[in-house]
């Protein structure tokens, strides 16, 4: 009798309902609240409720834990005083308290051991993991100095762990937000504007008349302000245009839907160059008064006329005329969006660098609807000592490549960690915060040859994920529903401050990662930069040279600032940007010094051989990359994710909709697991779609272990920005295997 | 209520929403997204909508249910009384919609409109939480509602107006 339905019900019938225009129904909701309540339905209670940030992605919406007189976590709601959320989370934030409630959460240290000869980890007390950690640290500074630590950080933690390796001695601290996201796209907008576009982003996309998306998924990736603010554009008309292989759900909402050939997005970002320019359309004004290369532009995009774009990008020359006239007419109301993950083909500064030209040209940066000034507020620093100066850093081993990266590339601190013969700069230990890093990094030779040859590696998470498998030493972190945290301070439209405080205590021997690099430091013996017993003290403190306290912000949550400086430029100023010159770099003579295109060009990537397909990946929004696979909460939106395959492929193959596959890539690299087939015309025929994070392979994820693929086991062939090191991922072809394959064929 | 799917991102922050203000069990929901595709590549369309009870003028599970526990509420809301609930799942077949569920304590449970908190004045917490803001809620006999005004204003459609239910809740297309 227990039916139990599907729980998203796809389907892919016609729309069923017809429409009826106009008319109102008679319906009311009753007002009387004298009524007696029916059974099974509670009015609401009275529950305590906590200030917040969500942690389950980088956007940290301010927010409301809602606690029962029993202790138990009810609900987590958004705080309607910040701008970065409105009151309202996305679904995982709605859905966070899945993190706190996880069954398969990390509950004490383990200390890995050797038994009969076999590795396995015993549980430990946090004394002796501690002391273990400082004891191998300390060998590690004596052997090689300080400098050969590592830390590799996702999220809030990661603060206090940069903040413990400073104090130690080393700035070798990465992140694969850079190199494997956004690093492409912060350097290509850096050498244009002179700066990027920060995160949150700083367009100004509730205001916009016209929307460029390439390749981005506002609303499968559930950046909240950027959705609620796409949302509010199409309810004042804006004009969306979506380039993408696949109909994406801001394609499905977009008047112009530019289904590219992947790998050729420059030359469609050239062509529009050039209809701007050749046909007069650009923004004059703007460019004689902020720009400079603009005759060299011009000359550049000579040839690069719609026709020419056309038989690269399969696009039709119309097409890409009147979509850059829209953007014409909306200018400088126009954004062509950054995007985010931007690590694609290896050559992504340059599209980044394209994006970034297209809006100097139409005049976005610095006026209403386009990218505006953000305003931040400054929170002094808690006092310490001065950090040691290190005696080398990442920039010194990378002998001369990836000169326009402005943060650590974590494919060169793991090139850094693998002994080789004269290796005059080597990394003996990691410290892992918040990142998995066996499925963010691509590249996984290297990683597991560096991992073999550490004399520690440290990770602390809340979650067995993957890389916990690799440690010596793994330490449970509370989630971000236990803890105090940092606080939040934001530069966007608003400057704001946000705060995090623990709802309930720790479950089983957790901690925060504020604790445990301080006990990690005073066992080093930098007690002194650790000068204060509760972060409480130190949150205090901060608050309290402002003008505020954390009394107060324990009430209130989220604090606005009124700005000082203006959002747009103002009428008659002189506006410098941020660059050498003060001017937007058309032409980048700083990449032409360093011997590299000062403008960008359009280059041929590898295509697909006959039956393989490009492995195009992206995100759910129920899902935080590989974070949520496990999350109870979250998994019956999306308990794996399925191979999007167009009707004509399934045809030629013989694939049924829901049928398992297992995927193979060009270089024979099976998947570890089976995928489901979804057939559907929301994609090209010469690409298939997985949504990233699933396909996990640690047996302690009870839920998530064997759910759908992982994509990156599948991405073996990297394409290196020269640049700034980014790893470009979409170069990979994959082709279907129907039956199962030997097992020896898995890796 | 009326749901814009020019808007719906399908995200699914509704049924997450409504799972937390009405406790249901992990594996049930109350609210559901369907995304229909419609056309060949590449002139395809695809529309996205949050799915629930619709609180039926004409609802065949009040009419079908032998206890009573399934009836109209003030301001026409269809509520399922639990303590009368034996069930029988006599309304579960009935619903057009597939808006009902068992739940695993014996009773059968569906949307309630959130009625806990429509009383409170507060909207329900599936369109209080939706990051588009793509669903509104209120009272269709007041012309001066932001609800009339947008039906007025707006194409909309209902869900299988064929079964004669009177779904009373409104898709704008
Ligand atoms: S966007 Fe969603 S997951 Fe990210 S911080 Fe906001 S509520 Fe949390
Ligand atoms: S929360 Fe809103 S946007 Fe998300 S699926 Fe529900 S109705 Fe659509
Ligand atoms: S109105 Fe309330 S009960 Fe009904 S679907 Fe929305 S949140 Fe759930």
């Amino acid at each position: 009798m227990h039916t139990r339905r599907n729980f998203i019900k796809i389907s892919s019938i016609g729309i069923g309902a017809t429409a009826i225009t106009g008319g109102v129904v008679k319906w009311a909701v009753g007002s009387s609240s004298s009524q007696k309540l029916s059974g099974g339905i509670k009015s609401s209670p009275i529950w305590k409720k906590f200030p917040t940030y969500c942690e389950v992605c980088f956007w940290k919406c301010a927010g409301w834990d809602y606690v029962t007189e029993d202790g138990q976590i009810q609900k987590i709601i958004g705080n309607n005083d910040d701008p970065q959320c409105n009151g309202r989370l996305c679904p995982r934030g709605t859905g966070g308290v899945g993190m706190f409630s996880d069954p398969d959460r990390l509950k004490t240290p383990l200390i890995r051991v050797s038994k009969n000869g076999e590795q396995t980890y015993r549980e430990a007390s946090w004394d002796e993991a501690l002391d273990f950690i400082a004891k191998k640290m300390k060998e590690i500074a004596e052997k090689h100095g300080p400098e050969s630590m590592a830390l590799f950080n996702h999220g809030s933690s990661g603060k206090y762990f940069t903040h413990l390796l400073n104090a130690y001695g080393s700035n070798n601290v990465a992140a694969p937000s850079f190199a494997q996201c956004r690093g492409p796209r912060d350097t290509g907008f850096d050498l244009t504007f002179g700066e990027s576009v920060s995160s949150p982003e700083v367009t100004d996309i509730r205001d916009t008349r016209c929307l460029v998306l390439i390749g981005s998924h506002i609303g499968e990736n559930m950046h909240n302000g950027q959705v609620q603010e796409m949302s509010e554009a199409i309810d004042k008309g804006a004009v969306i245009i979506t380039v993408d292989p696949r109909l994406s759900t801001a394609a499905s909402k977009s008047k112009y839907w530019m289904p590219i050939k992947p790998s050729t997005d420059i030359a469609l970002l050239l062509a529009w160059i050039h209809v701007l320019i050749y046909d007069d359309i650009y923004n004059k004004e703007y460019v004689a008064k902020y720009a400079e290369g603009f005759n060299e532009l011009k000359e550049h995009v000579k040839d690069y006329t719609p026709e020419w774009a056309y038989g690269i990008t399969t696009l039709k020359p119309e097409l890409i005329r009147n979509t850059a006239r829209e953007m014409a007419n909306a200018a400088p109301s126009v954004i062509i969006h950054p995007g985010r993950h931007t690590s694609w083909y290896g050559d992504d500064v340059q599209r980044s660098r394209a994006m970034a030209i297209l809006n100097g040209l139409l005049g976005s940066w610095g006026n209403r609807g386009g990218i505006f000034f953000k305003e931040g507020f400054k929170i002094p620093e808690f006092p310490h000592p001065e950090y040691p100066k290190p005696a080398w850093s990442w920039q010194d081993t990378l002998n001369g490549r990836y000169q326009f990266a402005k943060e650590a590339v974590t494919n060169t601190i793991i090139e850094a960690s693998i002994p080789e013969e004269g290796k005059e700069h080597i990394i003996k230990g990691w410290i892992v915060s918040g990142t998995n890093l066996v499925v963010s990094i691509p590249l996984k030779e290297q990683l597991m040859k560096a991992m073999q040859s550490l004399d520690l590696l440290v990770v602390v998470d809340t979650m067995p994920m993957e890389i916990t498998g690799f440690a010596d030493v793994v330490l449970p972190e509370c989630t971000y529903l236990e803890r105090y945290d940092d606080l939040r301070a934001t530069a966007h439209r608003e400057p704001t401050l946000a705060l995090r405080m623990p709802a309930v205590e720790p479950l089983y021997e957790t901690k925060p990662a504020w604790w445990i690099s301080k006990q990690i430091g005073e066992r080093l013996g930098l007690g002194a930069f650790y000068n204060y017993t509760d972060l409480k003290e130190v949150l205090d403190w901060q608050l309290k040279q402002v003008g505020l306290s954390l009394t107060e912000m324990e009430r209130i949550g989220v604090k606005k600032f009124a700005r000082k400086t203006p959002v747009y430029i103002e009428p008659g100023s002189d506006h410098q940007f941020k660059t050498a010159s003060g001017k937007i770099q058309l032409c980048a003579h700083e990449l032409e010094a360093a011997g590299f295109d000062p403008m960008p060009k359009y280059t041929a990537h590898a295509q697909p051989e006959d039956g393989f397909y490009r492995l195009i990946y992206g995100r759910a929004p129920m899902h935080t990359f590989s974070r949520t696979a496990n999350n109870r909460n979250l998994v019956a939106l999306m308990p794996e994710n399925a191979v999007w395959v167009n009707p004509q492929v399934a045809e030629l193959w013989g694939l049924k909709k829901d049928q398992y596959v297992w995927l193979k890539n060009q270089d024979g690299v099976i998947s570890n697991f089976s995928v489901k087939v979804r057939v559907t015309e929301r994609i090209r025929w010469d690409s298939v779609y997985i949504v990233h994070g699933f396909g996990h392979h640690h047996k302690p994820l009870t839920y998530a272990f064997g759910r759908g693929v992982n994509d990156t086991e599948l991405i073996t062939s990297i394409k290196i920005d020269p640049i700034m090191g980014g790893t470009g991922m979409r170069g990979n072809f994959v082709t279907f295997i129907k039956d199962k394959p030997k097992q020896e064929a898995k890796s | 209520m009326a749901i814009d799917t020019r808007k719906c991102v399908g995200c699914s922050d509704c049924v997450v929403a409504c799972q937390t203000e009405n406790n249901v069990p992990v594996g049930f929901c109350r609210d559901w997204v369907v995304e229909v595709v419609d056309g060949t590549y590449p002139n395809v369309s695809i529309e996205l909508r949050s799915e629930r009870c619709n609180h039926c003028d004409n609802s065949p599970c009040v009419r079908c249910c032998p206890t009573g526990a399934s009836h109209f509420e003030d301001g026409g809301i269809v509520l399922v009384e639990h303590n009368k609930c034996i069930g029988c799942g006599a309304c579960i077949e009935a619903c057009p919609y597939d808006a009902r569920y068992s739940h695993p304590d014996g009773y059968v449970d569906k949307c309630t409109f959130c009625i806990h908190r429509v009383r409170e004045g507060k909207n329900p917490a599936c369109v209080s939480v939706c990051p588009t803001r793509c669903m509104h809620f209120g009272d269709l006999d007041d012309p001066n509602s932001e609800i009339v005004n947008i039906l007025k204003n707006r194409k909309f459609k209902s869900l299988a107006p064929e079964a004669g239910t009177k779904p009373q809740i409104f898709y704008l297309v």
